[in-house]
Formats: structure tokens, sequence, C-alpha cells
């Protein structure tokens, strides 16, 4: 599905308008119908998209237009800044007790959100922030699921709690704070079972548990791809249970997450966590400011910068930028580029958080063929990889039988890779350490003749 | 108890039952007019239909309307069952009762297969039909011993091999165990993958393809497990899912909560992908064959 951007879509609307003065009330109302249908498509729910569009509009009609900007995206800009602001502003961050108290953290959500995977990684976030961790098995209804959260905890070197079939949420959450409090634990994580929302019986178990426990937090976990339920079952949880904080899970797919927003709005209260992936260690902090950009579908290029910034070898792309400032790019360097990517996460990793991708051709995705070019460059010789002009035919060939590949697989590389050196060369100039990273990246999106 | 008693039984704990908000749709407006299209969309939307899908359902109803004179908001009501009844298409049943058959189960992560398959087992064993089980999520853990609970429950074995193994090879196994004891139905589990997982995706394409080397004449059916709390990114999990396997069904899982699953409404749309099975409830009688038009019925009004 071709998928026309918000920002294209104002542009339209806005393209009688030179770039002064001030947003008139018609061309405001315009711009947030589309802004409705881009919010509503985002499964925003709505209620809080037709509040959202009437306390915009009001904010954006007469709003000066700032010079530099366009008025759409001056009405992008104020679209964005409510959006930002109804998603909590800064990222938020659990305040524990001191180490030698308790704080205790309930897990709490619908069934499949992946309440037991988040608190065994909540757990291993916070052992590296040296806490001693404890959980507490208390998911008694789903088969498996004590040996879930044992197996998961057990990677990350954390200790469950479980006690055998019988015995209550309520009683493992108790004997467990005890078993907290004797052996000076710092946190524990009950784990509870999925439940709905309408559900008394069980909405009265969660509310239990924190008479019987002194919970801290309540973590309301949602998975990111809910619909316009995502409302009513806020609104169940805070109200029978009471939630303080919520974790965004799967937000790793290509779901623009508008229930996020829903949720945020209904609680009130602020997203500590997004999960990323289903590594264990892919629990990440949330930034309400690129959430926002997600939803009306801007991506997230804030956020593979940041990605790009973590995993970048910082000596190594030392390494790249002094042999581009010489004017050489190497078929060493290919390679050390290469690395960084498939570290970002591979290619669909990277995509994920590129606006307007939604329409690339899947088959440009095959992570194995990182592997294949990684293959024909590791056939060269030191000589080769280091000094390009040395390729030539024979060469080529035995490069082919040495990875397994095909020539013309080998040709098509050597021919991008020669174009890449040209590019290269043209930016020269460049000073900044990850502008690469883009420019190789773009050549690869254009079309299939990268790779 | 039938499948629309069980679904209104299901949708009675909903709170915000989507037919009050049909009802004064309905009852609120003295004529059919654009204020009237326009509180439809929205209810429309509430249920997870989308936009997209919304107006044309709505631009289909109008034509209806106009070709059948309809003027009276009531009489409107029974134009919208039967815009939705003929978008959802034919909707065919499925059983497995005649012939011998393999079941693929996909999905996102968190959907509901392990206990859709688990209630499927049950099912066909109260007809009589002998089940094995493949573990093939070898991913998540404790996926298999949820599945092994199952199999006990029911009486089926389970074909397994340790956390992390390749899941082709738990295929291979189960294909095996299947041909060799004759049984009638082989269901397959999965690990949940997120449909944007090249890898991933290619994985399941692997397993898919080994039932059609291994078993070319024996039936196969692909079903799709969708979560009805799930927004419009059910279209993506669809599109992306039959470009791999070509689901042959979908089961829409949980819901008795209060989502109302319109998404497949959606789905219908754009896809040719029929809804096989509804789940309602915790208990294996809850997985109950889906009828298009109840299903309307019983969301809508």
């Amino acid at each position: 599905m071709a998928f026309e951007s918000l920002s294209d879509k104002l542009q339209n609307i806005f393209k009688n308008l030179r770039g002064k003065g001030k947003l008139n009330a018609d061309d405001v109302h315009q711009a947030m119908k589309e802004v409705k249908f881009a919010l509503l498509e985002a499964d925003v729910n709505f209620k809080v998209v037709k509040r959202f569009i009437k306390d915009t509009e009001e904010k954006a009609v007469g709003a000066e237009i700032l010079n530099s900007l366009s008025p759409a995206q001056m009405v992008i800009k104020i679209v964005r800044e409510q959006l930002v602001e109804l998603m909590g502003g800064e990222p938020a961050e659990l305040s524990l007790k001191p180490a030698n108290q308790i704080t205790v953290i309930m897990m709490a959500g619908l069934q499949g959100a992946g309440k037991t995977t988040t608190a065994a990684k909540l757990g291993g976030k916070l052992k590296s922030a040296g806490r001693r961790v404890l959980l507490a098995a208390g998911d008694v209804y789903r088969p498996a699921a004590i040996r879930q959260l044992e197996v998961n905890a057990g990677q990350l070197g954390l200790e469950v709690f479980s006690m055998e079939q019988g015995h209550s949420p309520v009683e493992i959450a108790s004997a467990a704070y005890r078993l907290a409090q004797e052996k000076s634990y710092s946190v524990l994580i009950i784990d509870t079972a999925g439940r709905l929302h309408i559900d008394e019986d069980m909405m009265k178990e969660l509310a239990d548990i924190k008479t019987a426990v002194p919970v801290d937090y309540t973590l309301l976990t949602v998975d990111a791809m809910t619909g316009q339920d995502a409302v009513a079952v806020a609104e169940d949880f805070s109200e029978k249970v009471g939630v303080d904080g919520l974790i965004v899970t799967k937000l790793d797919g290509d779901t623009r997450g508008g229930a996020v927003l829903s949720i945020r709005s209904v609680t009130g209260k602020p997203v500590y966590y997004a999960g990323m992936g289903e590594k264990l260690s892919e629990l990440q902090e949330f930034y309400p400011d690129r959430m926002a950009s997600r939803i009306i579908g801007m991506g997230d290029v804030l956020s593979l910068i940041e990605k790009a910034e973590q995993t970048a070898d910082i000596e190594e792309q030392k390494k790249v930028s002094r042999n581009l400032r010489k004017g050489q790019f190497t078929y060493d360097d290919f390679l050390t580029q290469l690395n960084q990517m498939k570290r970002m996460g591979g290619l669909s990793g990277i995509m994920s958080m590129l606006p307007g991708m939604k329409g690339i051709d899947p088959d440009q995705l095959d992570e194995k063929q990182f592997d294949r070019v990684e293959a024909i460059i590791l056939s060269m010789t030191k000589a080769e990889r280091s000094n390009p002009k040395l390729m030539n035919p024979s060469r080529k060939r035995r490069i082919a039988r040495g990875a397994g590949v095909d020539i013309a697989e080998v040709n098509r590389l050597v021919k991008q890779f020669e174009q890449m050196q040209k590019l290269m060369k043209q930016m020269n100039g460049m000073r900044k350490h990850g502008g690469l990273g883009n420019i190789f990246g773009n050549n690869l999106f254009r079309g299939k003749g990268m790779f | 108890m039938g499948f629309f008693d069980r679904l209104k039984e299901g949708l009675k704990k909903t709170r915000t039952n989507i037919a009050n908000g049909l009802d004064s749709v309905f009852g609120d407006y003295s004529q059919v007019d654009d204020d009237f299209f326009e509180e439809l969309e929205e209810v429309l939307i509430m249920a997870d239909v989308g936009v997209t899908a919304a107006d044309r359902i709505i631009s289909r109803m109008k034509e209806r309307i106009r070709e059948e004179h309809i003027k009276d908001p009531s009489e409107a009501r029974n134009a919208l069952i039967a815009t939705l009844s003929e978008s959802m298409g034919k909707q065919t049943g499925f059983s497995a009762s005649d012939e011998r058959t393999v079941i693929l189960v996909i999905g996102v992560n968190g959907v509901g297969k392990t206990t859709s398959i688990g209630k499927l087992a049950m099912n066909f064993k109260k007809q009589g039909r002998s089940v094995i089980l493949a573990a093939a999520d070898t991913f998540r853990a404790g996926a298999r011993e949820q599945l092994e609970v199952w199999g006990d429950r029911c009486g089926c074995p389970v074909i397994g091999h340790e956390d992390g193994a390749d899941p082709a090879a738990v295929v291979y196994d189960a294909v095996d165990a299947f041909e060799s004891r004759q049984a009638d139905i082989l269901i397959c589990d999965t690990a949940g993958r997120l449909h944007n997982k090249k890898n991933l995706m290619d994985e399941l394409g692997k397993i898919n393809r080994i039932f059609d080397k291994k078993l070319p004449d024996v039936r196969k059916e692909v079903l799709l497990v969708l979560d009805a709390t799930t927004g419009q990114n059910a279209l993506s999990q669809a599109r992306e899912f039959k470009s791999v396997c070509a689901p042959t069904g979908i089961i829409l899982t949980k819901m008795d909560g209060s989502a109302k699953g319109g998404i497949v409404i959606a789905i219908a749309n754009e896809f040719d992908i029929p809804v096989r099975f509804i789940g309602v409830g915790e208990q294996a009688e809850d997985l109950q064959t889906f009828d298009p038009e109840e299903f309307i019925r019983a969301i809508f009004c």
C-alpha cells in the first residue's frame, strides 16, 4: 500500500499559500482533517482524536508562521508539539527506593501483551543498574508461564520465586515479598497472568495483591498494535487496580502505535519503557517526541540516529573517515560499514525506523545478502581489499569461486563499490563521522542495484 | 449453546457495547442525512474497521439506501447489516472431518496461537479424530511445555525438540509421526513473529514448504491468528503473512473482551482470506466456527 505521508498531504493543502503571514481558519481546518485521518489510521482512539483536533485547531488558527517554515511545516510543528506534550514531554524514569529498601513492581495487562518477557527484561535492566532483583512467578493460569519466566530469568542471571500448584497469586506475591525482606533484595517484580479488563474477579485479584504487598509501581503492559479498545482497557485497569506507569511492547513492529497516545491521555501516567525486540536486552527508554513523530507517520529518524551513534565503533569509524579524507575508500572500509549496519539490527531494523519506507519491496530486505557481500569481500586478498584498483577479470573469477557465488554477483558488487567510491570522493569535505551510513543507506534503498 | 448465543454471552460483559452506539445512531436521527452517516462512520471506526474500509462501507450503504428508497433510519439498520455481510464475502466454514489435514498456525507474538491450537485439538478429538501436535515454536521459553499441557488434556501426542532447536527439524519429525501413525490431523504451532522481520518470515516460508514437499497429497490449511484487540496493523500482518505462506483462513481471538474485532471487516475488504474460527472465551468450546452474518449482528445490533 502506497503511503502518502502526512507532510505531503499538508504540503498539497497549503500549496497556494506562500510562506508568510498567519495560518487562517479554513486552511487549518482542511489540514486538521488530514491530521485526523492520519491519527485514526494510526489507531489513536476516535474520542481522543476528536479532542486533540479541537484543541490543536484552536492553537493553530492565527499562529504566526515562522520565517524558516512553510505553512505545512508550521502545522506539523504545532501538531507534533501538541502530541509530544500529550505523550508526556520528557522521558520518564522509575524512581527506585534506596537499595536497603524494597521497590515492588507489579506487571499487569491483557493476555499476550508481553508481561512475562517484559518482567524478565526489566529485571535484567535493573540488575545491570546494580540492584538485587527477585522475580515472583504469579501467573498460575497459563500453562508453562512459570517456566517461561524461569528460563528468561535464568538467561539474565535473575532469581525467580515460585510456589507449587494450588497457591493463589496473592499468596505467591506475599511469600515473595517476605523472602525479599529476609534476603534483602532491593527490587521485587511480580509477574501476573494476562486478564481481560472486564473480568471483575481477575481484576479484583490484582487489587488484592496490592492490598497484601506494598506495590510501588503497577505497570500496565500494552501491546503497541492495540486498536480503539486501548482506551477501555486503560480506563478499567486504572479504575479497578490503579496504574502507575506504562510499558509499551512490540514497538519493533511496523505499527504506528496510536494506542500509546490513547492510553497516555486516559491514564496520564508516564511510559517508562518500550519493548524493541525479542532479545532480552531489547527493552529501551521511551522517548515521547519520537513516538509522536512515529504516530503521525514521520518515522523514527531520531531513534535511528541514536542507534547509529550507540553501535558505531568510534575507532573503526575514525579509520574509515581518515581514509575518506585522503580520498580513498577501500573494501576494508566497506566491510566495516557493512558490519556496522548489521549491528544496528540489520536492514529491517533500520528500515522500520525510517519514514516512508512502507512501500519498499521486501525482496530488497534479504539480510542474507549482507552475508554474501561479506563472503565476497572476505574472499579477496589483503592487497585487493586495500587497493581496489587491482581488480581484474581473473581475480574476479577466483573471488567468485572462493565466495561460492556467481561471477555476476562479484561484478555487481565491484560496480556498486566504484559508484560508492565516486560518491565518497564528492563528499570529501565531510567532517561528521556518522554521515557515511546515510549515503550507504540511500543507495541501498534506491533500487535493487546495491547488492 | 450456539455460536450466536456464545458470542452474545461473551459480548454481554462488554461495558461499552457498540450496540448502544448504533441504537443511538439509528434512534436519535429522524432522517438519513449527513450527520447520520458521520455518526455511523464513527461507530465503525470505534470498532476498528478503519477509516478506509468504513468510508467504503458507508458509500456502498448510501447506494443501497438510494436504490431501495430508504428514508427511515431504523430501516437503514438492515441496509447496514446487508452491506457489512456482503463486504465480508462468502466465508466458508472449516471442517476437518472428512480428510486428513495438516494445519499450520501462524501469527505475531501474543495473539493466542498455542491456546487456539489446544482448543482446536480438543474439538477435533471430541469429533473422534486422531490429532498430533507439532511444537515448532522452539524460541519462546515454555512454549513446548504449554502445548504439552494441552496435549495431556486432550490426549494428543506432542512432537517437540529442546528449546532453541531448528523448527524445521521439529516439523520433519512431526510429519514422519503423522505418516507412520496415519493420524487424521497434524496441527503445527509456530513461534510468534513480527511480520516485518524478514529472517523470521523466511523461516516460516521454509516450514510451510516442508508440508508441500513431504505431504503433497494431504490437504493443508494455513491459519493466521489475529487478536481482536489489534488495530489497523492487522492489515499489515495479513499482507505480510500472505506473502510468505498464503493463509487459507483466520482465527480471530479474544472476542470475549470489549474489542469488536472490526479489523476482520477491513481485511475482508482488502484480502481474500475467510475467517474460520472465532475465540469468545477461555474454554475449548469457546473456539467457534465463524459465521459472518451472525458476527455482524452480534457486534453491531
